[in-house]
């Protein structure tokens, strides 16, 4: 039956299987296409900044549209220490999270609990923000910045008035935007992994927290490098909470309580009255910084992954 | 089996056909119902104002310090004539950008373009709306009205006077009580009009600030924080104890701001008010200035407010159509002469007759089609 029908099913197989393929491709190709069309048009849109300061446009730390002198120094330093800051809080919080409705939490606690933190994720950034402007940063100015600046003020990072207004706040309100992403791969990976190896551990003597560390971190890193990784994402490119609560300068301050600004931030703010042809050049050409630095952390995260993965096949 | 394959390819292959032709975007159908027919924008209460048949919509786009009362004389131009204003409040340089490259029918700017710029791109510039710069103060322990002057606001926003009982502030502010608080100047971290006309006021008033820091529409600040939006320098000075913020007049008196008085050019301390702003704008030289680009900062007037300025309307000089141009300018001569009411109702400081008739010869003398002027309309041509 197969050998007389085969020609025709094969025909009739194909068509679809043609059209699919095309569809699907298509789809893909748009991807690759779309980013290098972004890219482009950055670049393009930087040429005459790029062409007047080149490479130094990175570190030189002046912005100041009267004068014409434009640099990504202060913004992109502000961009890297609120995305990393608010990175070192939200992990701890949110693989705390993860383990405990995995690991601990009673069945009638970790439904409602994870789906509240699925929830947390499909907040708008503006909620953040508002909410960040509105409630944090009242909070913050009148108890957590005073007691930080009785008990750590001889610290560079806690200086100045506690306004509620700064990379301090930001880097607290970005945490909180991140925590829900890692925390809901990191779920996600937890239930994963095989019981019977925790039983195995549990069986050798094992105590919970052994068991967390021993068999269920090591077991899911390779899943849990790519949640920061998102998360990391995230941070780097969030414009309108950040907006919100930095307190939107250029200046550079070693304190965490002065104003601060992202690149983001400073697009939000600035690109819609930019009229000077170089203005709007720099805007761009700090457009075009943000998403090679994002091309790269993304980069370096995939060869994070590739490498823990690689050792783990071997282990 | 090989029923059950028959059976099945059809659905799946028609479904892979549908993808493809989404993924690919044949054939668009035509949409129904937005067809442009004659007669359709046809006036539904002829008044005095009758746009041209073919016109269909005025597309504008620029500046956001004038959206409200641009989108209110647009409502109330729909209700009278049928013909509908779109006005994109995206900002002066998007304006600027869009009316340049003619994807708009009219641009907006806050701060006005410069003569050559003006000439450059072929454009013609004349002022609609005027309004107010006020400085809104947060300072527990104050008590009676705060007075200060453009030194004295100059030196807070460069960080020069650190404290409100500073003796600067106590010289102009006999029998009022200061408190010993930190100062936290709060300026506009988006780019604006607003910041435009306050850096304007403050160059001219101090030779260190037209030095260090200068007149655009947005600058580096030598201290303090940055809100975004009027909104945002507003819950910022809401918010912190000692601050001082710069807002729109209409926003300030919208949302019951504490503001501050200002010593004007004539040495008075005025308040801000629609009557200190007309003031301001009586004094200008509209006439002498190139492209009407009249700024009202530091008016010398007796009753004058310091820190005020006209937002600005862009066409081109060199019109295709004539009906859509008509159209244009008679919306705008319908705002001049019917919508003052709705401006100060808004805070808005409408432009004094004498204003809007220089205009209106300008209008005249400088927009043709093919080398003819368009404006008066002919009583005849409709």
């Amino acid at each position: 039956m197969a050998a007389r029908t085969g020609s025709r099913m094969m025909r009739r197989k194909q068509l679809p299987d043609q059209a699919f393929r095309l569809a699907t491709g298509f789809g893909a190709a748009t991807i690759p296409a779309v980013v290098a069309a972004v890219g482009a048009m950055l670049t393009a849109g930087a040429t005459t900044a790029l062409l007047r300061w080149g490479p130094t446009f990175l570190w030189r730390s002046q912005w100041d549209a009267v004068h014409g002198e434009f640099g990504a120094w202060s913004a992109l330093v502000g961009t890297l220490v609120s995305a990393f800051l608010a990175l070192a809080l939200a992990i701890p919080l949110a693989l705390g999270v993860a383990v405990f409705l995995t690991e601990l939490a009673p069945r009638w606690l970790a439904g409602p609990a994870s789906l509240a933190v699925e929830l947390m994720a499909a907040v708008p950034s503006i909620i953040y923000g508002m909410w960040g402007l509105f409630v944090l940063a009242p909070f913050l100015s009148e108890h957590a910045q005073p007691l930080l600046q009785r008990t750590l003020g001889w610290l560079p990072f806690f200086q100045g008035a506690p306004t509620g207004i700064g990379m301090f706040t930001a880097a607290l309100v970005l945490a909180l935007m991140v925590v829900p992403y890692i925390a809901a791969i990191a779920r996600d990976l937890f239930t994963m992994v095989p019981p019977q190896v925790k039983e195995a551990a549990m069986g050798l003597g094992a105590t919970r927290w052994e068991v967390v560390r021993a068999v269920v971190l090591p077991h899911t890193r390779i899943g849990l490098v790519g949640a920061v990784i998102l998360g990391l994402g995230r941070a780097l490119g969030e414009t309108m909470a950040v907006t919100f609560v930095i307190g939107n300068s250029h200046r550079l301050s070693p304190s965490l309580f002065a104003a601060s600004g992202t690149i983001a931030s400073t697009l939000a703010n600035e690109f819609t009255e930019a009229t000077d042809e170089l203005h709007l050049s720099a805007l761009m050409a700090l457009g075009l910084v943000l998403f090679a630095m994002t091309f790269a952390i993304l980069a370096l995260g995939r060869l994070l992954v590739g490498r823990t993965s690689a050792q783990g096949g071997g282990a | 089996m090989n029923a059950s394959i028959s059976a099945n390819w059809l659905p799946r292959f028609a479904f892979c056909i549908a993808l493809s032709l989404v993924a690919f975007g044949c054939k668009p159908k035509p949409v129904g119902g937005h067809k442009l027919r004659p007669g359709a924008a046809a006036p539904r209460n002829t008044a005095n104002v009758m746009p041209s048949r073919a016109v269909h919509g005025i597309l504008g786009a620029g500046a956001t310090f004038p959206y409200p009362i641009y989108a209110r004389w647009a409502h109330d131009y729909h209700q009278k004539a049928g013909l509908e204003v779109n006005y994109q409040s995206i900002g002066s340089g998007g304006g600027i950008r869009q009316i340049k490259a003619k994807t708009v029918d009219f641009g907006a700017s806050d701060a006005p373009l410069k003569v050559e710029e003006l000439k450059e791109a072929g454009l013609v510039q004349f002022p609609m709306v005027m309004g107010a710069v006020v400085p809104a103060v947060h300072l527990e322990g104050l008590k009676g009205l705060l007075t200060l002057d453009g030194a004295t606001l100059a030196g807070l926003y460069l960080g020069a006077i650190k404290m409100w009982n500073d003796p600067k502030i106590a010289a102009l502010n006999p029998g009022v009580t200061l408190p010993a608080t930190a100062v936290t100047p709060v300026y506009r971290a988006d780019g604006s009009g607003t910041t435009w006309l306050f850096t304007n006021y403050l160059s001219k008033i101090s030779p260190q600030w037209q030095q260090q820091v200068g007149n655009d529409k947005s600058v580096s600040w030598p201290t303090g924080v940055g809100g975004k939006g009027n909104e945002g320098v507003a819950a910022y000075v809401q918010r912190v104890d000692g601050s001082i913020g710069y807002v729109e007049l209409a926003y300030a008196v919208q949302n019951a701001l504490t503001v501050a008085q200002l010593v004007n050019a004539a040495g008075r301390a005025v308040s801000a008010s629609m009557p200190s702003v007309q003031a301001a704008a009586a004094t200008a030289d509209w006439i002498g200035t190139p492209g009407m680009g009249v700024v009202l900062t530091n008016a010398t007037g007796a009753e004058a407010w310091p820190i005020a300025g006209a937002s600005f309307i862009l066409l081109h000089k060199d019109q295709i159509d004539p009906a859509k141009i008509l159209a244009i300018l008679r919306f705008f001569d319908d705002a001049y002469k019917t919508g003052a009411e709705a401006a100060r109702a808004l805070h808005y400081v409408p432009m004094p007759p004498a204003v809007v008739e220089i205009v209106e010869s300008t209008w005249t003398t400088a927009i043709t089609v093919g080398g003819r002027a368009v404006w008066p309309p002919a009583p005849a041509a409709e």
